[in-house]
């Protein structure tokens, strides 16, 4: 066992940076909000006001705790072609049993009670798949703000239904059609409204990215994932897992349950990126693997780009992990070494997809079925008393289209 | 004295043109800003991800990396446009990923070997100085800094650290090319900034018309003119430098003229 000398759970530094991540590049206009929001979030995290009343809206509207789940058929499943005496634990913490489906809830709880405690009265957001769209729009109509939600046309497109969830929920969705139309192309439309309209809006992101405060104020709000699951850990068998495994976008799930436990030496963590059609090629959103360090969307870390710093457009048959960059928080645990990271290509997660579904009644969303394919590769190398924890961060109503038109069925 | 301060020395107001570098036959462009009556120029390097930027620059810089323009081309055409004209002050207006890609000093060294004399870099704010400013500063360029109607007297002293050139204010809290400020608004945010800084005061952002410059230029050291240059690139392709010489003369006139009446 090591004696860790310095905490992993003291980042980032008072300027917002995770080792040489992170920091806050944005333009001039948005720099006296964000300093707002950082005196605001310490203000916040030091008012038992504020943790009760996010705490109490997690139990009694999210529906936590969520329950931790001992997965056995997947399990016995996983054994079945594993060298004998080998074939890891495998269980689950069900964040996809959340209200709306998915972890997103829990960040935007805590942003929009920040945003009501600056006295913003918009809110704007972004979105890929939807769901922090959906989750965002929830928020609003629970508090009453009105919301606009930026999406690219092409995901507004394939995401139907999302659409229409968060036209119920009184949202406004705007198609973005500049660039590729997806992810990246609705945060920089999303900047630009907030650019215009600092002096009333709030801009909730949906990951631990973006500039300081938020990759540490997402993380700290996700950690109820990690928080929960370690105290389910220890109260249902003694002891904590060996292995974490969460997939990573933007990271926030991965980050929310990994924090609570990165002091814990003996937990492994792995985070697992999609390599989309194979890392080999470009068509993959596995900024960690197959990307480079720079400045984004208000942060440095890993992106797609070219040679001269041009993003490139990512690939996942997931549309909440298909953004070309990364939380600061995980390039900086990569280069550390304290998180390994791997990737997943399309064809393992429909795969995994449907082996959950088959093993455990449990339909996943593509995002944690990268995961469930990197634990059904990783979990035949450990012995049987290990124990592997996965995120279930998200179910997988949203996908069944797209799983269908991969499966060659007509709906 | 060097290029910039010369250019703000004049016994008028200068212009400060911007268009995107790659889009249109960018030199002939240039040279059209120039014989114009442009004072400074300023070139936009070509990203991905403009998010400070309204529709018409958004455009430009997708039809210009639509044409494959790179970071190769644009130090080319600012080393071009410096040997054809060796007093015209030259800044590369861009975002800060294509700017540190292959390391700050690298940039800083580029920008130097091509005659460019300043940087406005939109998302490095003076909280990550680091990133780019201490290498500009070590190659002669100067780090051209905005302020905003956001940036309050509390914070102005740390845009103005280790910030050269001129000071741009971005006069409408938004992106390029849409809204306009209220000219008052306008007087009395240069008023403050003169208070603060001997820098030269640039305005920019949603300047379109003569009019308006010569309103802006009555209290201001400079007034910046881009979306409404750029449109004309869109809208007139190959034959945009006519186009382009005319609307610069007469922003030029106005600009020029300001202060006599």
């Amino acid at each position: 066992m090591t004696d860790l000398k310095n905490s992993f759970r003291n980042q980032p530094d008072d300027r917002g940076h995770f080792g040489d991540y992170g920091g806050r590049y944005v333009a001039e206009t948005l720099m006296p909000l964000v300093l707002d929001l950082e005196r605001e979030y310490r203000a916040a995290q030091a008012d038992p006001a504020f943790q009760a009343q996010f705490d109490d809206l997690l139990e009694h509207y999210v529906g936590r705790p969520s329950p931790l789940y001992f997965a056995e058929r997947l399990t016995e499943e996983l054994r079945k072609d594993a060298p004998a005496g080998n074939g890891a634990q495998v269980w689950f913490k069900r964040d996809e049993l959340n209200h709306t489906g998915a972890h997103k809830i829990n960040n935007c709880i805590g942003q929009i009670l920040l945003a009501m405690r600056m006295g913003k009265t918009r809110i704007i957001a972004e979105t890929g798949a939807g769901q922090h769209g959906v989750a965002t729009a929830t928020v609003c109509a629970r508090f009453g703000l009105p919301c606009v939600i930026y999406m690219g046309a092409t995901d507004v497109a394939r995401q139907q239904p999302n659409v229409f969830r968060m036209k119920l929920l009184g949202a406004e969705v705007v198609p973005v059609t500049s660039g590729a139309a997806t992810l990246k192309d609705a945060m920089n439309e999303g900047l630009r409204d907030w650019v215009a309209n600092v002096h009333d809006t709030f801009y909730i992101i949906g990951t631990a990215a973006g500039p300081h405060p938020y990759p540490e104020l997402v993380r700290d709000f996700q950690s109820v994932i990690g928080k929960e699951a370690r105290a389910q850990m220890l109260s249902r068998i003694n002891r904590l897992p060996d292995l974490l495994v969460a997939a990573i976008g933007g990271g926030s799930n991965a980050l929310g349950l990994f924090h609570p436990f990165l002091d814990d030496a003996d937990v492994k963590m792995l985070g697992v990126e999609a390599a989309g059609y194979g890392l080999d090629g470009d068509q993959h959103a596995a900024s960690l693997l197959g990307g480079f360090p720079g400045i984004l969307h208000g942060n440095k870390t890993y992106l797609l780009q070219d040679e001269d710093g041009q993003i490139t457009e990512g690939h996942s048959i997931s549309a909440g992990l298909d953004y070309p960059g990364i939380g600061p928080e995980h390039a900086w645990l990569k280069d550390m070494g304290r998180v390994e990271y791997t990737a997943v290509t399309d064809d393992e997660a429909l795969d995994a997809f449907q082996l959950l579904c088959r093993t455990e009644g449990i339909i996943p969303a593509l995002e944690p079925a990268h995961a469930i394919a990197a634990v059904a590769k990783i979990a035949k190398t450990m012995s049987k008393d290990s124990v592997i924890l996965a995120n279930l961060c998200g179910r997988g109503d949203k996908d069944i289209f797209t799983v269908a038109e991969k499966l060659g069925v007509e709906m | 004295m060097n290029r910039l301060s010369n250019a703000f020395a004049k016994p008028h107001p200068a212009l400060v043109c911007f268009i995107t570098a790659g889009d249109g036959d960018t030199a002939a462009n240039l040279d059209a800003l120039v014989d114009g009556g442009a004072d400074v120029i300023e070139l936009g390097m070509p990203f991905t991800d403009p998010m400070a930027d309204g529709p018409a620059i958004q455009e430009a810089n997708i039809r210009s990396l639509g044409k494959g323009t790179t970071t190769a081309d644009v130090f080319a055409i600012a080393s071009a446009f410096r040997q054809r004209h060796p007093d015209v002050p030259l800044v590369l207006m861009g975002y800060a990923n294509p700017m540190v890609r292959r390391g700050p000093q690298w940039f800083a060294g580029q920008c130097r070997a091509a005659g460019v004399d300043g940087v406005i870099c939109v998302d490095i704010p003076p909280e990550e100085d680091d990133s780019l400013g201490p290498d500009l500063r070590a190659a002669g360029i100067a780090p051209i800094r905005l302020a905003t109607p956001t940036t309050d007297a509390k914070r102005l002293p740390a845009v103005l650290e280790g910030s050269g050139g001129f000071l741009y204010y971005v006069s409408v809290a938004g992106i390029t090319g849409l809204q306009q400020a209220a000219q008052a608004s306008i007087d009395d945010a240069v008023a403050r900034l003169k208070a603060a800084t001997d820098l030269p005061i640039a305005v920019g952002f949603g300047v379109r018309t003569p009019e308006q410059a010569s309103a802006i230029a009555r209290v201001s050291d400079g007034v910046v003119v881009g979306s409404a240059l750029v449109e004309l690139v869109a809208r007139h392709g190959e034959d945009a430098p006519a186009a382009l010489r005319t609307l610069t003369a007469a922003l030029a006139d106005a600009v020029h003229a300001a202060r006599k009446d």
